[in-house]
């Protein structure tokens, strides 16, 4: 294929990446590696690259609007960047000493964690529990707005959280996506955070993480721009798009749609990276 | 009259990294772009695979390496250079919360950015593995 063609293609498969990424809010970082691998044949290693680049842009794109908003903790997206950039970095070294065929097995199965998780209803909680000590020390605790005003929230669980987050980093680091599912889970589930302010701090801190293995990457010639570039346009322009249309689509369904894909390309990752396809 | 401290506060400062991000990632967008024009106009019609794995041609996969081409001009190189202020963005983001956390006297939080920030800056100038 000529360049020009190939960067068009991967361009328009970017643009409904991030268009479903945005609508069903998994994120459309998840599968771009899939794509460009199963079905442009690159191999592994630019994939990652060129993902990695695009996490970062629709990370910082949609964090300067959630910002601005009132949404992100900030305080709680810097305390636990110093457990996600550690990891992204150890992340990011220990793919270069595993085979492709590993990396691909990996990625299978934190597609299907993703898959199952996104099929579960988000349900929202109020904390009640007492605010834990470490959390009001580190001044943690914060507001957000809501149609009754601002709400008070408590953090709790602190070191429980930097451990996932961790976890995440390393996640993110060896397969060049923004593992929000899991930064999610930390703090959603593990800290107690309101969901809303746990999809916009992830987010928020999805681009530093990002940024952390991209550096690594770079030195070990993963990013060729004349594939990344396409690829990260075409998810910003996605992205934005789904984040106009967000409001009044009827995302429930596409969510079950976007879920039985996950799946199909998990098994697909699966049986490339065992059978040594990849 | 709001004293010079008093303007560093969390809301304030929020602001300024939602504009900080949104301006980066529009030069980066910009930047790449330019180099792609250029790039699909002398090089588009050529033939190219990336199923089998070689680094990127040497100055593509240094910050010195990418400075230097992209003010050579080359097209590939000033592509590189967009994506590199892309990544440099969130790196800008941390810099600017540390400068926040130091003016508002905030030790802990002063470390934490700090150590973040190392952690950045060596991923991106640091040895490679």
């Amino acid at each position: 294929m000529t360049i020009g063609a190939m960067m068009l293609l991967e361009a328009l498969g970017a643009v409904a990446a991030g268009l479903l990424g945005a609508l069903t809010g998994l994120g459309g970082g998840i599968v771009i590696v899939p794509m460009l691998t199963l079905l442009f044949h690159v191999d592994i290693r630019y994939a990652i690259g060129a993902s990695l680049v695009s996490v970062i842009a629709t990370s910082s794109g949609a964090a300067a609007a959630y910002v601005r908003e009132g949404y992100t903790n900030v305080r709680v997206g810097m305390l636990l960047e110093v457990a996600t950039t550690s990891g992204a970095i150890l992340g990011a070294i220990v793919a270069g000493y595993v085979s492709t065929s590993v990396v691909a097995v990996i990625f299978g199965g934190v597609l299907l964690f993703s898959a199952w998780r996104g099929a579960r209803p988000i349900a929202e909680h109020v904390t009640s529990d007492p605010p834990d000590r470490l959390a009001t020390r580190l001044r943690l605790n914060g507001t957000y707005p809501s149609l009754q005003g601002e709400r008070a929230y408590t953090v709790r669980h602190v070191p429980g959280g930097l451990a996932l987050m961790a976890v995440a980093g390393g996640i993110s680091g060896l397969l060049g996506i923004g593992s929000g599912v899991v930064k999610v889970l930390a703090m959603d589930q593990a800290m107690g955070l309101p969901f809303k302010v746990s999809t916009t701090t992830s987010n928020f801190m999805i681009g530093v993480t990002a940024a952390a293995s991209a550096g690594v990457y770079l030195h070990r010639g993963y990013i060729d721009p004349a594939l990344a570039f396409p690829v990260m346009i075409g998810v910003l322009a996605g992205a934005l798009l789904g984040a106009r249309l967000l409001t009044g689509a009827r995302t429930a369904t596409l969510r079950k749609v976007f879920t039985v894909v996950l799946v199909l390309i998990a098994v697909e990752m699966l049986y490339k990276g065992l059978t040594g396809g990849i | 009259m709001p004293s010079g401290r008093a303007r560093w506060t969390d809301e304030r400062v929020e602001q300024w990294i939602g504009m900080l991000l949104r301006w980066g990632v529009m030069l980066s967008a910009a930047v790449a772009s330019l180099g792609a024009l250029v790039y699909v106009a002398r090089y588009g019609g050529s033939h190219v695979s990336y199923a089998t794995f070689h680094r990127v041609p040497p100055g593509l996969d240094s910050v010195g390496g990418v400075l230097r081409g992209a003010l050579a001009l080359r097209s590939r190189w000033v592509m590189q250079l967009g994506l590199l202020l892309l990544i440099a963005t969130p790196v800008a983001r941390v810099a600017l919360s540390l400068v926040s956390f130091a003016l508002q006297r905030d030790r802990t939080y002063m470390v934490m950015t700090a150590l973040v920030l190392a952690l950045l800056l060596f991923g991106l100038v640091g040895p490679g593995f």
